[in-house]
């Protein structure tokens, strides 16, 4: 017999957005306030999981098309490519840039090049966990 | 070019990481793999040359000052064990080509060789206990993964038994950098040398130094720590064996020669004997099984032990021509151990079998292969024209020296053993009575030596130029037996 969880799939299409939110959130206080990539990617595959908790594998890469491996590679790619960014300028690898700009609505904000190697961190730590958690789902 | 001692760690992690985007585009890895892995070459030599003229070369990442910072640190002895590294990987990644088999080059391992290649370089260049041992994982990670690729049984029971013995001792290294770091309150390792001298290494540096030498010697496989050895390097395939035969130990050699001879220096007495007995004894241990077994690869597994106490002897002598021989040592080590490894692997592609007892006769139908083969062995075991007779005299005189006779007369007693037991793989598998063979890789055979021979080809060269090499060595050596120099390229003060 199926059992009907509708239920926990219509909790898990509200909650879910609310903890990628939050894994948002948590990834862009990281500068100034506990957070950073690493546990912002961690959430946002915490969401990711309770959405294959709800559903199963296939209808939940079907509404992500992602390839969680491919993410790795792109995270990868961001992490050394800005630290290797350095390069071009002639200094240290690793080196950061940063400065102050008028966006508009936001107002003054700093931007920093460390944001763009926390993304990759970020993406690769979606990448591993969901690599991790769908081949063990899908293994006999 | 201020990043220069960094491109040997960056090109083979920009490789690894592209290489991830043609999962199962082989040909694409293979091209993309060999050219980036020459780049390396390349930028190594250029950098050995680079260390040659203008000295010591530091990079203080993302640009904050020494102490504060990660440090990379290019003296001569790392860069050269760079080069060598980036070198062997390129020919055993050729060798790759024709022998791993399209099941495993499908399931990421070329990347995986990348990453390995950035664990093994960034460890050697590092100038941070905290990054050496970031890079340790690195490696070991990236050898986790080659030692159960293809998911033979034999292979996932050995990968268990390496994995934990592996974490064991990563977890021990963590205490340890604890430890140091309560005491000194530092990390680089060029301040950490200034701060021992500072307080003239107490009791408990002591304790550290010896805890250390455990961590390291689990890792490089010294007696009574290298049980996990012979089984583990046993179980994968050639071109992995050969990697980890020749560059794995080596680092955990290196990581012992850095911290005894830059930080724990003031207590010789105590921490360099243990040191020097236990070289003593992982030699005797390593005689025993090579000439124990009657395996192609087991016997050449065991020849890894006793270059591995060979090499640590000489840095428990501490005096510089010891020290001189064991870079020279060291290197020689590593170059002849991948080629031997290869040309093992031929000769398993040939006759489909490691037992010597079912081989014989190679010589008639591959004289190519066996003469390459007997080279190799005179040049493992140290005959003078070949490579292994330049280390082994400066180890030797060194410790005569020193008066340390037994070592000097253990290293020289090894040597015999060390030849009787190639040389019974030669009298035995290449020699005797030709019998038949039904290798499945048979047809590749002439491709898998065109590889090997390379490598025994520059071992030779580095016997017979020893002449040309030996300012760079004595260059090496001289940083390792005066830490000033370290410091003062570091610190800049």
């Amino acid at each position: 017999m199926r059992t009907n969880d509708v239920i926990l799939q219509t909790v898990t299409t509200i909650v879910s957005f609310m903890i990628i939110l939050f894994s948002v959130q948590l990834f862009f206080a990281g500068h100034y306030h506990p957070g950073g990539g690493f546990i912002g990617g961690l959430m946002t595959s915490g969401a990711l999981v309770l959405l294959l908790l709800a559903f199963d594998i296939k209808t939940v890469s079907k509404i992500l098309p992602v390839d969680y491996k491919l993410l790795i590679a792109i995270g990868l790619l961001l992490a050394v490519g800005t630290g290797a960014g350095a390069l071009l300028f002639d200094v240290p690898f690793l080196t950061h840039a940063y400065n102050y700009f008028n966006l508009p609505l936001l107002g003054k904000t700093s931007l920093h090049t460390a944001v763009i190697f926390d993304t990759g961190v970020y993406l690769v730590v979606i990448g591993v966990t969901m690599t991790i958690i769908q081949t063990i789902g899908v293994s006999e | 070019m201020i990043n220069l001692p960094l491109l040997p760690i960056i090109i083979p992690l920009f490789t690894a990481i592209i290489l991830m985007f043609f999962g199962k585009n082989v040909s694409m890895q293979k091209w993309i793999g060999a050219i980036a892995t020459a780049g390396t070459v390349v930028a190594s030599i250029v950098l050995v040359n680079t260390v040659r003229t203008d000295g010591i070369q530091t990079v203080n990442l993302g640009s904050w000052e020494a102490p504060f910072g990660i440090t990379m640190v290019s003296d001569m002895l790392s860069a050269l064990l760079v080069t060598t590294t980036s070198i062997i990987t390129f020919f055993v990644l050729l060798y790759s080509f024709r022998s791993i088999g399209k099941d495993r080059e499908r399931f990421y391992y070329y990347p995986v060789v990348q990453f390995l290649l950035v664990g093994v370089n960034g460890a050697f260049t590092t100038g941070d206990i905290f990054n050496l041992f970031v890079f340790f994982e690195v490696m070991l990670m990236s050898s986790y993964v080659l030692i159960v690729l293809g998911g033979t049984k034999v292979q996932l029971r050995e990968s268990i038994k390496y994995i934990l013995v592996n974490i064991i001792s990563s977890a021990l290294f963590v205490v340890m950098v604890a430890y140091l770091y309560s005491v000194l309150g530092t990390l680089n390792m060029a301040d950490i040398s200034v701060k021992i001298a500072d307080v003239d290494q107490p009791g408990i540096l002591t304790v550290i130094a010896v805890m250390f030498l455990v961590v390291y010697g689990l890792k490089g496989a010294i007696f009574p720590l290298y049980f996990w050895l012979p089984g583990s390097y046993y179980a994968p395939p050639t071109p992995v064996l050969a990697l980890f035969g020749a560059l794995l130990t080596k680092v955990g050699v290196y990581s012992i020669m850095r911290t005894y001879t830059l930080f724990f220096y003031h207590d010789t007495g105590y921490t360099h004997a243990i040191l020097g007995w236990l070289a003593v004894i992982t030699i005797i241990v390593g005689c025993i099984g090579a000439i124990a077994y009657w395996d192609v690869k087991k016997i050449i597994i065991y020849n890894i032990i006793i270059a591995v106490g060979v090499i640590l002897f000489g840095v428990s002598v501490m005096s510089p021509e010891s020290l001189e021989g064991s870079i020279y040592y060291l290197i020689h080590d590593m170059i002849i151990k991948a080629a031997l490894f290869l040309l093992v692997g031929v000769m398993i592609a040939i006759t489909g079998t490691s037992n010597l007892r079912k081989m014989g006769g190679l010589i008639k139908d591959y004289p190519w292969l066996g003469w390459t083969f007997l080279i190799a062995t005179l040049t493992l075991a140290g005959i003078p024209p070949f490579s292994g007779f330049i280390g082994k005299v400066l180890l030797v005189r060194g410790s005569f020296a020193a008066e340390a006779y037994i070592g000097g007369g253990m290293i020289l007693l090894s040597s015999l053993f060390v030849l009787y037991s190639v040389i019974k793989i030669f009298l035995n598998g290449v020699w005797g009575v030709p019998k038949e063979y039904d290798g499945r890789n048979k047809h590749n055979a002439f491709y898998l030596w065109g590889c090997a021979v390379f490598l025994v080809i520059l071992a030779v060269a580095y016997g017979v130029g020893a002449e040309a090499v030996r300012p760079l060595i004595s260059q090496a050596s001289e940083a390792l037996a005066d830490p000033g120099i370290y410091i003062q390229a570091v610190l800049k003060e």
